[in-house]
Order: C-alpha cells, then sequence, then structure tokens
C-alpha cells in the first residue's frame, strides 16, 4: 500500500479531525454502493479505509511513523456490500418500481423481454398460495454451533424433523427448513419451518468472528520457564508451547484452531490469554520468595505512577 | 437469515430503537413482528449501508430516505439493464 498520508492527502502533522476530515470527504464520492459497478471507485475506497484505519488509531499511527510497522494493514472492504445484493435478484426487495406512475419498464423497450420482466412481478401472486412460515427456536451449546450438529425436532403437530446447524453457526442465526411449514392452498405449495437458533455461552469459550478465545491458566513456573500446557480447543485438546517470560495478559494464536472452516470462510485462530495461577499457598513458594531478590529492578505500577 | 438479537449482536454501535425506527420507516424490511425480526442477507447488508451512511459519511436521518429513495432507483435501473444485457446477449446468439 502506498502512504496513507499521500492517500488521504493530508499532511504528516494533521490532526485527528483533519484526518477524519479527509477520510470522509473521499468516502463520500468513492463508497462502492454509491458507486456499482465502477471498479476503480471500490479500489479507492479500499485504499482511503485502509489508510483511515491506520491513520485513525493513534497507537497504530503512532508505531507506523516510527517505521514499526509498513502501510499494508487490513484492506478493510465494507463488510457485505449491498451492491451484490441489490444487483441480484435479492434486490427486488427494496425495488421502487411500484412507487413509480407507469415507469419505463412498464412500457417501451422493455416489454421485448417482457416475460423477463413479468416473471419477477408474478412472484407475489405466487406467494399468496404458498403455505405460511413457521417460526421456532432452537437452543444449542456452543460448541455444536461452532463444529456444527443435527438436533431431532418435534414439532406441535408431531412430525419430527431433523435440524442440521451447520458449522459455524451464530446465535440468533435462523435455518429455513423448505417446504416443512404451513400447508399452502389453491394446489400451492408448503411454507418453510424457520428455525432461529440460540447459542448458550460455554464455561471458557468465547466467539469473536472466526476466531475463538479463552483465558489459558499456566502455573508461575509454567509462565517464566515456558513449556508445553495442553489447552482445550473446540476440536479437541493440543500441545501449545508456552515461551519463557511469558506473562498474565500474554497471547497465543493457535492458526486454524478456532472455528472450523465452512462455506468460504476459512477457519479461524484459537486466540489464548495466559492467566498466571498461583495455586493455593504453598510453604516453599513463600520460603523461596522471602529468599528471592530481582536482579533487575521492576515496578508493575509505573505507568500509572505517570497519569494524574 | 439472522434475528433482530443476532443483528444487533453483529453491530453493536447499532442501538436497537434506531433499528427499529428505520424498520418503521420501511428502510429496512424485515420479516417476523416487532421484537422477532427476520433479517434477510440483503437486509443486513442494507442496515450496515445505512448505518455507514450516517455514521461514516454524514448523511442525517433527515436526507436518508432522499438517498434512499435515489439509491433503490439506480438499483431498479440497473438489474433492468443486467436483465436487458442478458437478453440482447441470449438473442445475438440465436
Amino acid at each position: 500500500m502506498d502512504d496513507p498520508y499521500k492517500i488521504l492527502g493530508v499532511a504528516r502533522s494533521a490532526s485527528a479531525d483533519d484526518v477524519r476530515r479527509a477520510y470522509r470527504k473521499l468516502a463520500k464520492t468513492h463508497h462502492p454502493d454509491l458507486n456499482p459497478g465502477n471498479a476503480k471507485a471500490e479500489d479507492v475506497f479500499k485504499a482511503v479505509s485502509a489508510a483511515n484505519d491506520l491513520l485513525s488509531d493513534p497507537g497504530k499511527r503512532a508505531r507506523f511513523d516510527r517505521g514499526e510497522i509498513d502501510a499494508a494493514g487490513q484492506p478493510s472492504a465494507p463488510q457485505g456490500s449491498y451492491h451484490d445484493h441489490a444487483d441480484g435478484e435479492a434486490g427486488q426487495r427494496y425495488s421502487r418500481e411500484s412507487e413509480h406512475f407507469g415507469g419505463w419498464s412498464d412500457e417501451g423497450f422493455a416489454d421485448m423481454f417482457g416475460s423477463v420482466f413479468r416473471g419477477a412481478r408474478n412472484r407475489g401472486a405466487e406467494a399468496r398460495a404458498r403455505g405460511g412460515d413457521e417460526h421456532y427456536s432452537l437452543e444449542t451449546d456452543f460448541l455444536s454451533a461452532v463444529n456444527g450438529a443435527t438436533r431431532r425436532l418435534t414439532l406441535p403437530d408431531g412430525r419430527a424433523l431433523n435440524a442440521k446447524i451447520p458449522p459455524g453457526t451464530l446465535d440468533g442465526q435462523v435455518l429455513r427448513l423448505r417446504g416443512q411449514g404451513g400447508e399452502g392452498w389453491n394446489g400451492g405449495p408448503a411454507g418453510d419451518a424457520l428455525i432461529e437458533i440460540h447459542v448458550t455461552p460455554h464455561a471458557f469459550f468465547s466467539r469473536v468472528g472466526q476466531d475463538i478465545r479463552l483465558d489459558l491458566p499456566v502455573t508461575v513456573a509454567e509462565a517464566v520457564l515456558g513449556g508445553f500446557v495442553e489447552t482445550p480447543t473446540p476440536g479437541g485438546p493440543v500441545r501449545v508451547r508456552v515461551p519463557p517470560h511469558s506473562d498474565t495478559g500474554s497471547e497465543l494464536r493457535l492458526r486454524g484452531r478456532g472455528v472450523p472452516k465452512h462455506g468460504s470462510q476459512p477457519a479461524g485462530d484459537l486466540l489464548a490469554t495466559l492467566r498466571v495461577r498461583l495455586g493455593p499457598p504453598d510453604p516453599a513458594l513463600d520460603a523461596f520468595m522471602k529468599s528471592w531478590t530481582r536482579e533487575t529492578p521492576f515496578n508493575p505500577r509505573s505507568a500509572m505512577e505517570t497519569l494524574p | 437469515m439472522i434475528s433482530q438479537q443476532g443483528l444487533l449482536a453483529q453491530l453493536p454501535r447499532l442501538p436497537q430503537q434506531d433499528l427499529e425506527r428505520w424498520i418503521a420507516f420501511e428502510w429496512v424490511r424485515a420479516d417476523g413482528v416487532p421484537g422477532r425480526y427476520i433479517f434477510q442477507e440483503i437486509d443486513v447488508a442494507r442496515v450496515r449501508l445505512i448505518l455507514e451512511l450516517r455514521d461514516e459519511l454524514e448523511v442525517n436521518e433527515a436526507a436518508l430516505p432522499v438517498v434512499l429513495l435515489l439509491l433503490d432507483q439506480l438499483y431498479d435501473l440497473r438489474r433492468q439493464m443486467l436483465v436487458l444485457q442478458q437478453g440482447v446477449g441470449s438473442g445475438a446468439g440465436v
């Protein structure tokens, strides 16, 4: 990536407000949802967003200025671009055609391909004969949602269904079982069963996007000397190397040990945050601490003393 | 598809009353009933877009209906154009 200051057109001395103003000005012109089909606008917007991500974060900006990191950050494309959906059939959901008074699509040359358009418009009539969707909710444990599972559901009318919870399912996600809802009328098809998944929290795992976080307790000796410890992961326990001189708060990243790969999503990582545990009182530890003096002085509260 | 609760969990900077107001204004079309709305992928993308327009691009809520109306018409035209292109394309192949 090029110099983020150049991309936003601001001086290296620019204030946070200058950066935000410059970003907004460029974003307003180049936002990809306002410029659908314009690949250049999308590229510019990505570069502008990445530059803004870097320069709007005081920590990252300082590290960039000191040369500690280069400009190649995560180019944060706008999430779930609206234009990808709106250009397709799904975009019909937000159509304003019915608000036009005889818009051009109702007459003129659009009628040359009339059947294509009419096909889209007749779907409303078809839907009226379709059975209603029925809503259910299904509670599932954390690991079943992460790894995927099959659940047997008994519906109020006595029918039993197998609901396949795909790997990587999020709390609140809705599964659609086609044709398992209310019966159709006028010979129409049955509606769908919509099953909202509720994921119960896990005792020590938590999910952040595709990554799984946990606090990994270690002993004083493991933290100081390093060593191998076993950590749980959603796919089963894994031995992980704790580097010597790790501290509470140190983070270990186990690549690919988070939420497993599903669909187009690559597998996430397991992020283990170390927590040093002293364990129950131990006379030998007490005796050792009494006899121990540091060779290098250390005040863990030094950062607090400079603040008011 | 995702529930209202799931969507709000994904977008911590979106207050629930904002989302419900946008649905009431029909800026976002959700299925289901108030409090138990269900969102399709396009609805989620639209919620993100509205949030971005308002918070990043400084389009305040008073101006948003105008922007959304124009955007929706832009995409209506684009979809029609894409269909026409396909029609012309397949016609040329015959």
